[in-house]
């Protein structure tokens, strides 16, 4: 397919480009270029939680076993880059702030998001019956999302914040982004996002293969 | 006039098929015997035709002759007895009787309570724990349960497990007198009581 | 057969009284939840010595020791339901509504028991300030019911779920966690001599997540009884 070819090489021109262009950070230097990463897979993480919740609501909807199935792509990708924010945020921190681990505001979020994570995957592990699976999963993500809100908007006041604003989107703009910057972070991100959707495809057809060797047979 | 219409039904638990193509249409006036050896399915139906396991295939619908149920008309028109059902061991039969009908938003006299338990043979055990009851007793207190409603649809697992002779004519009875007004759907191997209900409908 | 019908308020007491009867026969609840939060407050206590503690530290223990009581005692309702295989009949009698709100204040009670009895140890044994009661019977008042209100359909899933006793921390903690920052936040400034006023927006935030956290499990309390 030819967008699959386009991806690539978009995304090899633009990982050359993140590391051959001036670092974005005069102050921070070389690795200020972490942001190129870090704030995509942070981005990503957020829109599979989201996902994921919607889907359950579906299902709750439908009863529609397949809907859980997507549920449940969406989650361990947000998982993954989860951790690999979290991961390359505790490297960033270690560099400009000198210790991996600060309970800063977007710490504490991440890190919270991580344990719901975690406790999905538990729950999910504690139920036999795949319908009460579903269910019950579903129930506790929509539960769980609901106190996101929360954290954006108590963390913050609550822990004394490090990171250079309050928000993603205003941490962007305090870079007095040039030109350059602002194109390479803006096509990462772009991106970064295309590539999540192409793994929650495979991952839901993965799923789906599973399910259908199970179906086939005459009933 | 209600009606229970059940539509080439399945139900598989994994890869595990328990039953399939399962159909019948039932009326008021109806009954209905599921029966089958151990492990073929019986209580499994059971609980599908509840609403209380989701099928994997076909459909299964409730009406009043008119519109369908909703998935709340249960709580009014359902009464189920079932090894698998248990009442509170704490409480007292007459605590029971009484939780179960407020729960539902129902009012009851003590006299309402001494004629039911009079009707399944247990006066003057009321004041009782359940905790203290034999299987049978239990059992019998089970039809005392399931009568606080007026049952539309009565559903009746091994109808007379742990029952002496006197507690199964209780249940024969209870039966003969329902059958006019109520859709019966017992499950069960014994050939008596199979041959209480009209039709049959047989697992493999 | 009873007839005459009764609103929503008698059903959910309906539940709650024989969950209150139930419990006050056997006790499995309210002992394990009151041993627990002793036995915590001696560890923490005893291993302290007299160490002179900050109100930072303090307030943090003592809503540490809040987290595991409750951990320890509000899931039994739903458990006990399970167990004892008496779900069955409720689900084919009583609506989830009422159960939800039952079951709800029963928990109510059972930490507000605990609390009463806990609350006074920990003033007793880490000689925390009593001069400044009235805001921190607020902060406490609010956290009870921030607690109960997030864990009680978290006790109802892993009720359903095959390992319960550690699978109730582990998917509560991460929802109470915004909870226990702002109770600890709010009862470190009381214990500093700080006015109900200067922590009027952790107030203002516990007041909305008890909120929020109720409506949202009465929304989806209904998809997790039915399973």
């Amino acid at each position: 397919m030819w967008w699959k070819s386009a991806l690539f090489i978009l995304m090899s021109v633009m990982i050359v480009y993140s590391f051959t262009t001036p670092a974005p950070q005069k102050m921070i230097g070389e690795s200020s270029r972490i942001f190129y990463y870090h704030i995509p897979q942070a981005w990503i993480c957020v829109i599979a939680f989201a996902m994921s919740m919607i889907y359950s609501i579906k299902y709750l909807k439908t009863k529609d076993i397949h809907e859980d199935d997507k549920a449940l792509v969406a989650a361990k990708l947000g998982f993954v880059f989860c951790l690999l924010a979290t991961l390359s945020g505790a490297t960033f921190a270690k560099v400009t702030w000198g210790s991996f681990w600060n309970w800063d505001p977007r710490e504490t979020s991440i890190f919270i998001l991580l344990l719901i994570y975690g406790a999905y995957f538990a729950l999910r592990g504690a139920v036999d019956v795949e319908e009460k699976r579903a269910s019950l999963s579903a129930v506790y993500s929509i539960f769980a999302f609901i106190t996101v809100p929360f954290l954006i908007f108590i963390v913050p006041r609550l822990v004394p914040s490090l990171h250079p604003e309050d928000s993603i989107i205003d941490e962007n703009m305090k870079f007095t982004m040039s030109p350059m910057v602002r194109t390479i972070f803006f096509s990462s991100l772009g991106l970064f996002t295309i590539f999540y959707f192409w793994l929650f495809n495979i991952g839901k057809r993965v799923q789906l293969m599973a399910r259908n060797q199970v179906e086939q047979e005459d009933f | 006039m209600y009606k229970l219409d059940v539509d080439n039904l399945g139900k598989r638990f994994g890869e595990r098929k328990v039953f399939s193509k399962i159909s019948f249409e039932l009326k008021t006036g109806d009954s209905i015997a599921v029966v089958g050896s151990n492990g073929s399915g019986k209580s499994t139906l059971l609980k599908v035709l509840l609403s209380l396991l989701v099928p994997s295939r076909g459909t299964v619908t409730y009406s009043n002759g008119e519109e369908k149920l909703d998935d709340n008309h249960y709580r009014i028109t359902t009464s189920f007895v079932s090894p698998y059902l248990n009442l509170y061991d704490h409480l007292t039969a007459e605590e029971n009787l009484k939780f179960f009908t407020t729960v539902a938003g129902n009012t009851i006299t003590g006299k309402e309570i001494n004629n039911l338990l009079a009707k399944v043979g247990l006066e003057g055990r009321g004041v009782d724990y359940v905790l203290g009851y034999s299987s049978g007793m239990k059992q019998r207190l089970k039809y005392a349960v399931a009568l606080l409603k007026k049952p539309e649809f009565l559903f009746l697992d091994e109808p007379t497990s742990n029952l002496d002779e006197a507690g199964k004519k209780i249940v024969f009875d209870l039966v003969e007198e329902y059958r006019k007004d109520t859709i019966i759907i017992i499950a069960t191997n014994e050939k008596e009581e199979y041959e209480l209900a009209e039709k049959l409908c047989r697992l493999t | 057969m009873p007839k005459s019908s009764a609103g929503l308020l008698s059903r959910s007491l309906a539940v709650y009284f024989k969950d209150m009867r139930l419990e006050l026969r056997t006790r499995s609840a309210l002992n394990a939840i009151l041993m627990f939060g002793v036995t915590t407050l001696a560890v923490v206590s005893f291993s302290l010595g007299q160490s002179n503690l900050s109100p930072k530290i303090m307030s943090a223990l003592f809503w540490v020791i809040m987290f595991f009581s409750a951990m320890s005692g509000l899931a039994q309702t739903f458990i006990r339901e399970e167990e004892t295989g008496t779900s069955l009949a409720l689900k084919l009698t009583a609506d989830a509504d009422s159960i939800y709100l039952g079951k709800l204040f029963f928990n109510l009670t059972l930490l507000t028991m605990m609390t009463l009895i806990i609350t006074p140890m920990f003033f007793i044994f880490t000689d925390a300030p009593t001069n400044n009661l009235f805001p921190f019977l607020v902060v406490l008042v609010l956290g009870v019911f921030g607690l109960v209100s997030a864990t009680t359909i978290v006790a109802a899933i892993i009720a359903k779920a095959s390992t319960k006793g550690a699978l109730f921390a582990v998917l509560s903690f991460p929802i109470l966690m915004v909870l226990l920052m702002s109770l600890v936040s709010a009862s470190e400034k009381i214990f500093d001599n700080q006015t109900l006023a200067d922590t009027s927006s952790e107030v203002q935030f516990l007041i909305a997540y008890v909120v929020v956290m109720t409506t949202a499990s009465i929304l989806l309390f209904k998809f997790v009884w039915r399973e």
